[in-house]
């Protein structure tokens, strides 16, 4: 009979395997003598292509395929250590908007061609290349005439070289919907933006002037003048690339020349992100065009790299495994022979794998695991400061959020210890400003607990003890940590300033929506900076910025960010950078609570693995000891 | 027979294309776009990107167009989450999922149809309560309880079984345990119900009175017909496991098919929704029918039935 057959054939599988496997090692046993890295890495990556993916977890495996100009320090925050470029120097120091890059000569990619300064020309192009769609591309556009021609800004760069053009003129002309408006009915050529048609669309707009609709102020003139120039563009089937003026260039095959749009002393820093790796041209047109986002150039058999490491194998959802470079020029100094990622998701399996002996390093650590961990594992538990920081966003075109003294007292009214010692338990720092500490920024002081005078300044708004507050709703996602905070928020607010929030729970792309349709009226948020520069917590506040969503703007902040711009120096950047931070505290459109830390857990035997901000570790730096005992949990 | 068959696949074709429909709307009616995200994407990007999918065409192209592109070029269009086409991610996941799936199901059969027949043969004996009670058991506890007590207290004692992972032949026992848990206790009952009434028929109680031996019974005249409702259960039950879970796989870090479902729908993926809800609706339409042949094969009344000639 069939049936209890297959119940034998299980069992004595189970059994065969438990005895065929009682004295194997763990994972990491095994892995550490072959000198391979095994590391939790999250979730599946979308890809390994540098200029199409943008997250965390691409990041960590694109840090060790691929190498920039300059390659970070592996114990110290914000400094450049060789990479590509073995020198680098701004031509001027006092006004630091043009770099030169000296490439090192032996520079390789995987397969054995030579890297050379026109395949960061390339790479360049095509992370902005519109077609390639990439949503990183505004990382270059600190580069001269990166984003017109990203953003395919046609009328501007025709009508720049004309005699009489200035910029108040072409200031003037901001209403007209030159790139896509998304307000404009959908298959109307305004939801497109004149910049976008075709010579065709064009024509017909040339017969019937109704088709497009213009502002007021704009004269017969200019619109004639502004379809015709973008007519003749169109029908010539040029480039727009022929008409910028693109700021990087390659005087010779090792030297990177870099002009910028304004002095940027922290270059090099905003180089080490993965968006200006250099991708090799030869493979990249091997498989397809500049601008074709599906190619087959990342895939195992054909990714050619120049990182420390190479693509070994790749199984989906199961494991990406990279190993040494032979060609790396400082291959001998590479610790690792190979690193294995991991795409585990789920927190507590990830945790339960460490335990077990499968891995070196978890990506995480769930809050109620820390405790457990600091009681078994506390050699292995890290706590580390992150630059991230975690706020709650006023939505200041809605009652009472628009009077800045309501939103101080909501500010004030948050006792952040409380809210780390007892909730998230995982060591976050108070937040006393927006910008987290690191470095020689002066990280502010002005966000504090002070229950009294939130409620001074909420009676002086015209809410005595929270009489009279309109609804309002607190947005957050629908995670299980986030609804424990938007509680411990909720009866923060309750308790010192009488106000009764309503928690609204939505999943992650509806609550981002929101957000982004400004339908909230307070809402968790929080930032992660992209490089070690405070600009990357600032420059979201300004007008019109996608991500600033507050409504909030300031014509003040934006001048001393200006000014911050032009500033060369170091130091007097920093302290006017500290003022704008200063003013947008004041004001407070969004109320800082805590300062993000890492909780994870790395094994004794990983060395070279030191607490970073940014948490990039540059790998080739990491190493592993053998360490004989390793137990399984007990 | 065949115009059975033909009949069915009709129907098949109707059931995938109102999945398609119904499935196409509701992506559509979900709020937010795939590329929705917290980092700042111009409007420039996004049109970009909409254009790199089809998305900036009219809602009845798009409509129309899917289908279109798997009847002609057998495309199910490309993941906007994972950047790939969902069809390496179907052939890439599928055979985990299927590996897991028969694994679950072999161990369902292989527990469940016994101890259904064993509780069927001892009814109303300790023996037939304990295994009922354990089945209730197994139909109750869900699968994110069994899943890590079965990670904290077995594979993490026993060497050789790894707590999560996908790797050697032996990763699959505690996912395939867990996911065909529910799938046995299941069978057990059917079974046990099945075998109950066949018991109680004329046809058994002369075989009986012929002075046969129980276990020939039991296995020669009862068995065949007991096990319809469990067979009717099969098939559908059989899909679900092959399909894959998304607990199941997440709890063990099986790189299978099923937690494409829930991140689908959460990423706003639309195609790969589509596509594997389509695959995922062939399954069903497919294991059905293969029910539905082997319930025939196992029950004259029903071949009679549906060819009245």
């Amino acid at each position: 009979m069939k049936v209890p057959f297959l119940a034998e054939v299980v069992l004595l599988l189970t059994c065969a395997s438990l005895m065929n496997s009682c004295s194997e090692r763990t994972a990491v046993e095994q892995a550490t003598e072959e000198g391979i890295l095994i590391i939790g890495n999250t979730s599946e990556p979308k890809g390994l292509d540098p200029h199409i993916v943008s997250g965390v977890l691409e990041s960590n495996v694109i840090r060790a395929l691929f190498e920039g100009l300059v390659e970070g320090h592996p114990s110290k925050d914000g400094v450049a250590l060789p990479g590509v470029a073995e020198k680098w120097y701004p031509v001027d120091e006092k006004r630091p908007d043009e770099w030169v890059f000296e490439l090192r000569k032996d520079a390789q990619w995987s397969d054995g061609a030579p890297l050379t300064a026109d395949d960061f020309l390339f790479s360049f192009r095509r992370l902005l290349t519109p077609e390639l769609a990439s949503d990183y591309s505004f990382m270059l556009y600190y580069v001269r005439d990166a984003e017109p021609y990203h953003k395919s800004q046609r009328s501007y760069l025709l009508s720049r070289k004309d005699a009489n053009f200035t910029t108040e003129w072409w200031a003037s002309l901001k209403e007209i919907d030159f790139g896509p408006n998304e307000e404009a009915p959908e298959d109307s050529f305004n939801f497109k933006g004149l910049d976008f048609l075709t010579a065709k669309e064009l024509e017909a707009i040339q017969g019937n002037p109704n088709l497009f609709t213009w502002p007021k102020g704009v004269s017969a003139q200019i619109r004639t003048r502004l379809l015709k120039k973008n007519l003749a563009f169109a029908k010539s089937g040029k480039d727009l690339w022929d008409l910028i003026d693109f700021g990087a260039t390659a005087p010779d095959p090792h030297t990177l020349k870099i002009k910028l749009n304004s002095p940027l002393p922290f270059l090099p820093e905003i180089t080490k992100h993965y968006t200006w790796y250099p991708v090799p041209r030869h493979a990249v047109l091997k498989h397809g065009k500049i601008g074709d986002r599906f190619t087959a150039w990342t895939k195992p058999e054909n990714l050619v790299c120049n990182g420390a490491f190479f693509l070994k194998s790749w199984r989906f959802n199961d494991h990406i495994e990279v190993a040494r470079n032979p060609r790396y020029w400082d291959e001998e100094n590479v610790g690792l022979n190979g690193i294995r990622y991991l795409p585990i998701s789920n927190l507590y399996t990830e945790a339960r794998m460490y335990y077990d002996g499968q891995m070196h390093v978890t990506y995480s650590l769930a809050p109620e695991l820390i405790e457990h961990s600091r009681q078994n594992y506390s050699a292995d538990l890290r706590n580390e400061l992150y630059l991230g920081t975690y706020f709650i966003r006023t939505n200041v075109t809605h009652e009472p959020f628009t009077d800045s003294r309501v939103r101080l007292a909501f500010s004030l009214s948050l006792d952040q210890e409380s809210l780390i010692q007892n909730v998230l338990k995982g060591g976050q720092k108070p937040a006393g400003g927006l910008v987290p500490p690191f470095g020689d920024y002066p990280a502010a002081k002005q966000v504090r607990f002070d229950p009294k005078l939130a409620r001074e300044l909420l009676a002086e708004a015209g809410f005595p003890n929270g009489e009279g507050l309109p609804d309002i709703e607190f947005l957050t996602t629908d995670k299980e940590t986030s609804k424990a905070v938007a509680e411990a928020l909720q009866s923060m607010w309750k308790e010192h300033l009488g106000a009764t929030i309503k928690i609204k729970q939505l999943e992650w792309t509806s609550y981002i929506t929101s957000m982004f349709d400004k339908d909230y009226d307070l809402a968790a948020g929080g930032w992660i900076g992209d490089y070690l520069d405070p600009l990357t917590f600032l420059d979201m506040w300004m007008k019109g910025t996608g991500n600033n969503r507050t409504g909030w703007h300031s014509e003040e902040f934006e001048r001393l960010l200006a000014q911050a711009a032009e500033t060369g120096k170091p130091q007097d950047r920093y302290d006017i950078l500290s003022q704008a931070e200063s003013l947008f505290l004041k004001e407070r459109p969004i109320l800082p609570v805590y300062w993000y830390t890492r909780n994870y857990l790395l094994r004794p035997e990983v060395k070279g693995w030191h607490p970073l901000v940014l948490d990039n570790h540059p790998y080739k730096f990491i190493r592993l000891e053998s360490s004989p005992t390793m137990k399984k949990e007990g | 027979m065949i115009k059975f068959l033909l009949g069915r696949l009709m129907q098949g074709i109707l059931v995938l294309f109102t999945l398609y429909t119904i499935t196409f709307f509701l992506a559509k009616a979900m709020p937010g776009e795939p590329f929705t995200s917290e980092k700042n994407v111009s409007a420039e990007t996004k049109a970009n990107i909409r254009k790199l999918y089809g998305l900036d065409r009219p809602l009845w192209e798009q409509y129309y167009v899917y289908p279109k592109n798997i009847i002609t070029e057998g495309s199910l269009g490309i993941s906007t989450s994972k950047g790939r086409p969902v069809k390496d991610i179907i052939a890439q996941s599928f055979p985990n999922s299927l590996i897991l799936g028969l694994c679950a199901l072999g161990f369902a059969v292989g527990i469940g149809i016994p101890i259904g027949v064993l509780s069927a043969v001892r009814k109303n004996s300790w023996v037939d309560w304990s295994c009922m009670g354990i089945a209730m058991i197994g139909i109750c506890v869900p699968s994110f309880t069994i899943g890590p007590l079965l990670q904290i207290y077995l594979a993490a004692h026993l060497p050789g079984l790894k707590v999560a992972g996908w790797g050697s032949p032996q990763d699959v026992i505690l996912p395939a345990f867990t996911l065909g848990l529910v799938s046995a206790a299941y069978l057990a009952r059917l079974t046990r119900g099945g075998i109950l009434e066949v018991l109680s028929q004329d046809f058994v109680r002369t075989a009986q009175a012929k002075g046969l031996s129980p276990s020939k019974v039991i296995i020669k005249h009862s068995l065949r017909g007991g096990l319809i409702p469990a067979v009717a259960y099969l098939g559908p039950a059989f899909a679900a496991l092959i399909s894959g879970s998304f607990i199941v796989e997440t709890i063990f870090q099986v790189p299978g098919m099923g937690q494409h479902f829930v991140n689908a729908a959460t990423t706003r993926d639309e195609f790969l929704l589509l596509g594997i809800s389509l695959f995922f609706g062939f399954l069903i339409v497919v294991m059905n029918l293969i029910a539905d042949l082997l319930t025939g094969f196992l029950d004259p009344r029903v071949r009679i039935a549906d060819n009245p000639e």
